[in-house]
């Protein structure tokens, strides 16, 4: 156009199937919040993954004569009723919460999902069995099936995020199940099968996306649960072990101590908010790119700033 | 005789269970949807079928190509019997028969571009594979309908109706069907972009040499689109023939009461012609009357109606109706 510093117009897709999934990136990054929330994530993760180097102190490195210190230049973010390095320990204990949230999570997710789409799509006895399995486990308190399941398996980290896969996927199945009943009657899924198509074709590359969105915003919703029945299970002893470090486990033990040293607890639950509003503000985001007609808005909306950057410097 | 039928159905019948309310959910009766059609569709004409709405057209176009299994009768393409067709059977029939749908802003997936949807039929039957060979097969085809071939990466929400319907057409015609159902395929668009789908539909027919089923409420588009048209009534076809002569001599009484509904476009003519005016609703599907279906609105019905069920009969050249007063011919026996 006018401006002749603007760089060229990217060339034009020639097989626009290749290009998609990189210019989705593309425009999921270009939206603050997403942007944060994937910064956010990289940086967990780059945490978890290097946390022996990172972490000041060893996990358990008590020095009781140096306890419930207030942060400070020595340690920043204080020490706990043992004398533990607070920091350190959030570091170490970024790679539990981090696997606890994915791996049950992803446990719930495909389960969960599975039986929702067959149990929804198929309807009759597959829907009843599906379901009223789902149900026998949804009547159960969350807590208290975990505890169950955990009884029988042992406890332990694994074992925690196993429970709360399981105690989570009637969730899935749930809201899949209701997503596909509305999509399942629309009209193109009959006229892809007018054409031919079979039910593992139209259950997957008609129904499930279709049926997406919710599922989407279950899952943020769940991740940011399953950090914190990670904390629960911990909490009664059935999750991670002390003197291990999880931000779960951190939070409820600091929780005696908050009058007396408020620092035990607010970091380790400072965490857990960063990392759960990260996998929330994702979870938004990728729902809206996803969706093509939210995605031509917000393409549409990518070139406003242009214009008003423009329009200042003509003022 | 047999070699220019393409699709045939004898005696079809589609009916759905009324349920009981509450746990036992017992079968208490049945919605008689198509109840006992005899039709052919000859190949490369353009076969309009026309009825108020409710009486079963549409359901016979679904049943017509199994996309609603039928609850009794047979019905025949290309000589195969369809309602007892295999699965592999089945998809390949698939190929060769389509429906292009009414609602072109439901038929269409709207997280699949123009260009998956319209490759859906090729990849379904593996042909033109290759990713390449597939795109510009996809080209071809949004070309041979007047969309632009670059529009394969868009979404169905960037489009009109009218360029939506041309999309379903496109996908439809990827596997080079012979028989294309269209279902009130022109009913929810505006009336400009109606004769144009018309025209392309026309054209289309004639470069691909294509067999149509022209199921609509509208008679007066069914007139122009069609070499003969088939008149249903509550599940029945009561008359068929070439659509002008059944236009100009309808025979049946419920042919002719439809015909008269349509509006000439002339004040005078239509303030002078006579109009038959049905009294009454149709009846429930569910409780199909005794005899003709039609004699509780029929202006003519007289001893034998209730009795006898009416076959379908000659009644011109290539025109038959189902009609007592046509002498009382009833192969079928009274259905309750």
């Amino acid at each position: 156009m006018s401006a002749p510093a603007r760089p060229a117009a990217p060339p034009v897709r020639v097989r626009p199937e290749r290009g998609r999934w990189r210019a989705t990136l593309r425009l999921l990054l270009s939206s603050p919040p997403s942007l944060f929330a994937v910064l956010v994530l990289l940086a967990v993760v780059v945490v978890a993954l290097f946390d022996e180097q990172i972490a000041p102190t060893g996990f358990n490195e008590v020095d009781v004569s140096d306890r419930l210190q207030p942060p400070g230049a020595g340690h920043w973010f204080g020490t706990d009723d043992l004398g533990r390095d607070v920091l350190s320990r959030v570091v170490l204990g970024a790679k539990v919460s981090l696997q606890v949230g994915t791996v049950a999570v992803g446990f719930s997710l495909v389960v969960g999902v599975l039986a929702g789409l067959l149990a929804g799509f198929y309807g009759r006895w597959i829907d009843a069995v599906l379901m009223r399995l789902m149900d026998v486990l949804f009547a159960f308190p969350a807590i208290l099936l975990a505890i169950a399941v955990i009884a029988v398996l042992g406890p332990g980290t694994t074992n925690a995020m196993i429970a709360i896969g399981i105690t989570y996927t009637p969730v899935f199945a749930r809201v899949t199940r209701a997503a596909v009943l509305g999509v399942r009657e629309q009209v193109f899924v009959r006229a892809s099968r007018s054409v031919g198509a079979s039910d593992a074709r139209l259950l997957l590359r008609h129904v499930l996306p279709n049926a997406l969105p919710p599922i989407i915003v279950q899952t943020s919703v769940s991740l940011a649960f399953a950090v914190l029945a990670e904390a629960a299970l911990s909490f009664v002893g059935l999750g991670t072990q002390p003197p291990a470090p999880s931000w779960g486990r951190m939070l409820s033990e600091g929780r005696g101590y908050i009058d007396l040293a408020w620092w035990i607890a607010v970091f380790p639950g400072l965490a857990i908010v960063v990392l759960v509003l990260a996998f929330n503000l994702l979870g938004d985001g990728l729902r809206d790119v996803l969706d093509p007609q939210q995605r031509s808005a917000l393409e549409a909306a990518r070139h406003r700033p242009g214009r008003r950057r423009r329009a200042e410097v003509r003022r | 005789m047999t070699d220019d039928v393409l699709v045939r159905a004898r005696d079809l019948q589609v009916h759905f269970p009324v349920r009981s309310k509450g746990l036992r959910r017992k079968v208490v009766g049945a919605v008689r949807a198509v109840d006992g059609v005899d039709l052919e569709v000859r190949r490369g004409e353009t076969l309009g079928l026309v009825g108020e709405s409710g009486c079963g057209k549409s359901t016979l176009g679904n049943a017509l190509l199994r996309l609603v299994e039928p609850t009794g009768g047979t019905v025949e393409f290309d000589g195969a019997d369809v309602t007892a067709m295999s699965r592999p059977a089945l998809r390949a029939l698939r190929r060769r028969a389509v429906m292009v749908f009414q609602d072109p802003y439901a038929s269409l997936d709207p997280r699949a571009t123009v260009g998956q949807t319209v490759a859906e039929p090729l990849q379904v039957h593996g042909l033109h594979p290759g990713a390449r060979a597939r795109a510009s097969r996809v080209a071809e085809l949004l070309e041979l309908v007047g969309l632009d071939a670059s529009v394969a990466s868009r979404y169905p929400h960037e489009f009109s109706g009218g360029q939506r319907q041309r999309v379903g057409i496109a996908r439809a015609l990827a596997g080079e069907p012979d028989f294309v159902v269209c279902d009130e395929a022109i009913a929810s668009l505006d009336v400009s972009v109606q004769a144009q789908v018309l025209n392309l539909l026309r054209r289309l027919q004639d470069q691909l040499g294509l067999t149509y089923l022209f199921v609509s409420h509208d008679l007066a588009a069914v007139r122009h689109v069609s070499d003969r048209i088939a008149v249903m009534y509550l599940g029945r076809v009561v008359e068929v023939g070439p659509a002008e002569q059944l236009a100009a001599d309808p025979q049946h009484p419920y042919t002719q009461a439809l015909l008269s509904a349509v509006p000439v476009p002339s004040p005078a003519l239509e303030r002078a012609r006579r109009r038959t005016v049905l009294a009454g609703d149709v009846p429930s599907a569910a409780a199909v009357p005794s005899g003709c279906r039609f004699r509780t609105r029929c202006p003519h019905a007289f001893d034998p109606c209730p009795d006898v069920d009416p076959a379908l009969q000659a009644v011109g050249a290539g025109q038959t109706a189902a009609c007592h007063l046509h002498g009382v011919v009833g192969s079928r026996e009274a259905r309750v």
